[in-house]
């Protein structure tokens, strides 16, 4: 969610019952900007708060002047100093999505391999030493993998201009009711996929200046995500399935939208039995 | 004289234009000429389209206006968009107000529902009024949402003042006793919002009738298969030697899990359900299913092993497991109620207990370091489904002492003899709890380092996530956010089906075998041959070794 609009957003998704102490609120309202101010970045959105055992990590988010751009990514144990967090790569990806349980709370916690295969083994070989997956790696991978997967917008959010880069729709004036309630409505902003295999039918029905991104339709399996009016029907809120934690609200008719993660960062790999 | 076209009295310029002191006045080489080409181009902006009866000259005008009105930065940017809307504002007149209403009612009517929370029953008179500031078991929402709202728990403050009145509204339709804010489930659909009540004594609405129905018709399947055989007299196939497993009786209301009655309402403002008793069979399949809740109380609950009632019961049954295993409190604000005989033989698991007068609380800080300083006040669930173990072979009620549901499995259940299941008493502090893994079962952490003399110690657990408590001096509560499913590490691997039941005992007589071929059978028919001879030169000697004896007898 947008630093700018974050008491406002806060009340809206507290219907999971995860939110800030005011302590934290306070402080990220100066921190945020200062982290604006730092690493001249045009937005900031505060992404979330991932619960270890023994701590928590809190995640902010900085975005350049292409907002489809990779995004830099920083965290911090007490919303007061933050550190950026290494851009990600496939292989830490990997590295992480072997790793089961909860973080520890501790950034330069080191996880031991359980799953040795053939590939490993060799390595083990070469390199001569056992190999640790440090906490920060599996973080960066575990942000990652949230965003890419269920990091959502409101359609006609974002405009791609001709040139490539993406940036915020100036006229966007919020969806209607009936609209936001569909889940054709949002985008995962994130790379698209399933954009190319679409009919040309669908195709010819396509804005290319808004419509350049995934819809959640045809996300798998059906039914991962939840859409529910809160507060007397005034804000749609769609809670992922997948990633158990990750909120996402939107003020139909206004421009006030936002999605935040708070939960363990663990992927729910159930939901197929709990559907 | 016109130069640049007619100023409208709201453009800027209007009026500023004198004929003859135009900067431009002195470069009209020929003023005839100009002014027939700027009518020509007005003419021609002023024709109106033949598709959209709109024409250039207004709708730039309009944008114009738009433009000038608004203001936008870089307008420039997007003028393509501006003249889009400016087209759009055409044609919404009309259908704007019969779509707009369809569209907000359902948004109407729960802000209808939601205002009713909030007027004053005009029924109350002044005796009630009294009674209510005295002693009420409606329990401050708003102080525990503060304190919980301090470690960043809780709902907002809105939806906290709106279940406030929810529960103060159920408190005054049924005769409750005390109530709990429990906390929230969310749902597909729709979310849970649950209270813990308890009646006053002796004014419980017992329905016991239509859960009697629902029991015998989800384990007699068996029974009712023997009752159909038997009405038939020809020919009746073997009876069935089925004999379910017996029933293990559910507690009385009051007692165990069936201490506290839950009510749930959706949102607040709609009608608060009460959930039916918990029996131990639904808590001992819920342990082995996780499904998510839809919000219907009425959905079907569509698992393997299938669960024995709908989504009510086993929103029932997860209450009572989440609360048996995080419901705590600091040590020494409860204690048991004194009694002159100790015999735990007779009490078996004590199951009340009472504040404590004389209780001093801990500080925040001892209440986060160890675990010790908290107790659980809800007696745990055994793996039979009931906090008081009872043996469904023996008909005799001995209450004895009850297993824990964590520890490590005993060893096999004899179907004749059942182990008594032990498990640890009321009040045993959090210390015992084992963990997941290396994970301990709960995470203290203080509100707040900064201003440690005002922090709240807050506890969350790891065993069942969304789960909280806190304390602050002599306060405390417990609270449950979350979707309601138990956490674990490895995946929930669903039971199996059990293997196909053998339909006959398996013998020697019918067990197939093959048939001998030729040579087998020639080979024993040698063989049966040989000793056919064998047995017959036996018996020829013993009948000679006989007429020997006779001879000799003779």
């Amino acid at each position: 969610m947008e630093a700018s609009s974050l008491p406002a957003a806060l009340e809206l998704v507290s219907g999971g019952g995860a939110g800030l102490s005011p302590e934290k609120r306070a402080v990220l309202g100066s921190s945020l900007l200062l982290l604006q101010r730092d690493y001249r970045f045009e937005r900031v959105w505060f992404w979330g708060c991932i619960q270890g055992v023994c701590g928590a990590y809190y995640i902010a988010e900085g975005l350049g002047p292409d907002r489809a751009a990779p995004r830099s990514r920083l965290y911090s144990l007490n919303c007061v100093e933050w550190s950026l967090l290494p851009p990600v790569t496939e292989e830490m990806v990997m590295q992480a999505g072997r790793l089961k349980g909860r973080f520890q709370g501790d950034p330069s916690f080191e996880y031991e391999y359980t799953e040795r295969n053939a590939e490993d083994a060799e390595r083990l070989f070469e390199d001569g030493k056992e190999p640790m997956i440090k906490e920060e790696t599996r973080l960066v991978a575990t942000i990652e993998q949230i965003d890419r997967a269920v990091g959502i917008i409101p359609r006609g959010a974002f405009v791609k201009t001709p040139l490539g880069s993406v940036s915020e729709n100036r006229n966007f004036e919020g969806l209607s009711l009936t609209e936001a309630k569909r889940l054709s409505s949002y985008f995962h902003f994130t790379e698209p996929v399933n954009l190319k295999n679409k009919t040309l039918l669908e195709k010819a029905d396509l804005d290319p200046s808004t419509d350049f991104l995934d819809s959640l339709e045809h996300d798998i399996p059906q039914g991962s995500w939840t859409v529910q009016l809160e507060k007397g029907g005034t804000v749609v809120v769609l809670r992922s399935l997948l990633w158990l934690g990750l909120t996402f609200y939107h003020v139909p008719m206004t421009k006030q939208y936002g999605y935040v993660y708070f939960g363990n960062g663990e992927k729910n790999l159930d939901l197929p039995f709990m559907l | 004289e016109r130069g640049h076209g007619p100023y409208q009295p709201h453009e800027p310029g209007y009026g500023l234009y004198q004929p003859g002191y135009s900067p431009y006045d002195d470069q009209i080489p020929d003023p005839k000429s100009r002014t027939l080409a700027i009518q020509n181009a007005k003419a021609y902006l002023l024709k109106s389209s033949t598709t959209s009866g709109l024409n250039l000259y207004d709708h730039l005008a309009n944008i114009l206006t738009k433009i000038l009105d608004e203001q936008p930065t870089n307008a420039v940017d997007i003028i393509e968009n501006i003249s889009k809307d400016v087209k759009w504002a055409h044609f919404q007149k009309k259908m704007d107000t019969l779509r707009d209403e369809h569209e907000i009612l359902p948004t109407f009517e729960a802000a209808e529902k939601r205002k009713a929370l909030f007027l004053k029953a005009n029924e109350e008179g002044d005796e009630e009024l009294e009674e209510e500031i005295g002693e009420t078991p409606l329990p401050n929402v708003m102080e525990t949402a503060f304190y919980f709202e301090q470690a960043g728990i809780g709902l907002s403050k809105d939806e906290s003042y709106h279940i406030f009145l929810a529960l103060k509204k159920l408190i005054s339709v049924q005769p409750i006793q005390t109530c709990r804010f429990w906390g929230k489930i969310l749902g597909l659909e729709m979310n849970y919002i649950i209270a813990e009540v308890q009646y006053h004594e002796g004014e419980e609405e017992e329905e016991t009738e239509e859960e009697a129905v629902t029991e015998e018709g989800g384990n007699g399947v068996g029974e009712v298969e023997n009752e159909e055989e038997e009405k038939e007299k020809e020919d009746e196939p073997p009876k069935s030697t089925y004999k379910p497993p017996p029933v293990i009786p559910k507690e009385e209301n009051g007692t165990g899990a069936n201490k506290y009655v839950y009510f749930v309402c959706n949102e607040p403002g709609k009608p608060w359900v009460k959930l039916p008793p918990v029996t131990p069979a639904q808590i001992v399949c819920a342990r082995k299913i996780k499904k998510f809740f839809t919000g219907r109380l009425d959905a079907p609950v569509v698992s393997f092993p299938p669960f024995p009632g709908n989504e009510a019961n086993y929103l029932r049954a997860q209450i009572a497991r989440i609360s048996a295993g995080t419901q705590i409190s600091p040590i020494g604000f409860y204690q048991f109620a004194e009694e002159d005989d100790e015999e735990e033989e007779v009490e078996g698991g004590r199951d009340t207990y009472e504040e404590n007068p004389d209780f001093q609380p801990l500080s925040v800080a001892e209440m986060v370091d160890s675990l010790s300083a908290w107790v659980h006040n809800v007696q745990s669930i055994l793996k039979q489904g009931r906090c008081v173990w009872l043996n469904p072979l023996q008909k005799t009620e001995e209450e004895e002492e009850n297993e824990e549901e964590e520890k490590a499995e005993e060893p096999d259940e004899l179907p004749q003899e059942l182990q008594q299941e032990i498990g640890p008493p009321l009040l045993t502090p959090l210390s015992e709890d084992e963990g997941i893994q290396n994970i301990p079962a709960w995470t203290a952490q203080p509100s707040t380092n900064l201003i440690p003399q005002y922090a709240v110690a807050v506890l969350q657990s790891n065993r069942w996530p969304g789960a909280y408590a806190f304390a602050s001096g002599k306060k405390f509560d417990n609270i449950y956010f979350g979707w309601g499913h138990k956490y674990s590490p490895e995946n929930h691997a669903p039971a199996l089906p059990p293997p196909v039941q053998a339909e006959y005992p398996s013998g020697p007589e019918i067990t197939e075998m093959r048939d001998p071929t030729v040579e087998e059978e020639l080979a024993f028919k040698a063989a049966r041959e040989e000793a056919l001879a064998a047995a017959e030169e036996e018996e020829e000697e013993d009948e000679e070794g006989a007429e020997e004896d006779e001879e000799e007898d003779d």
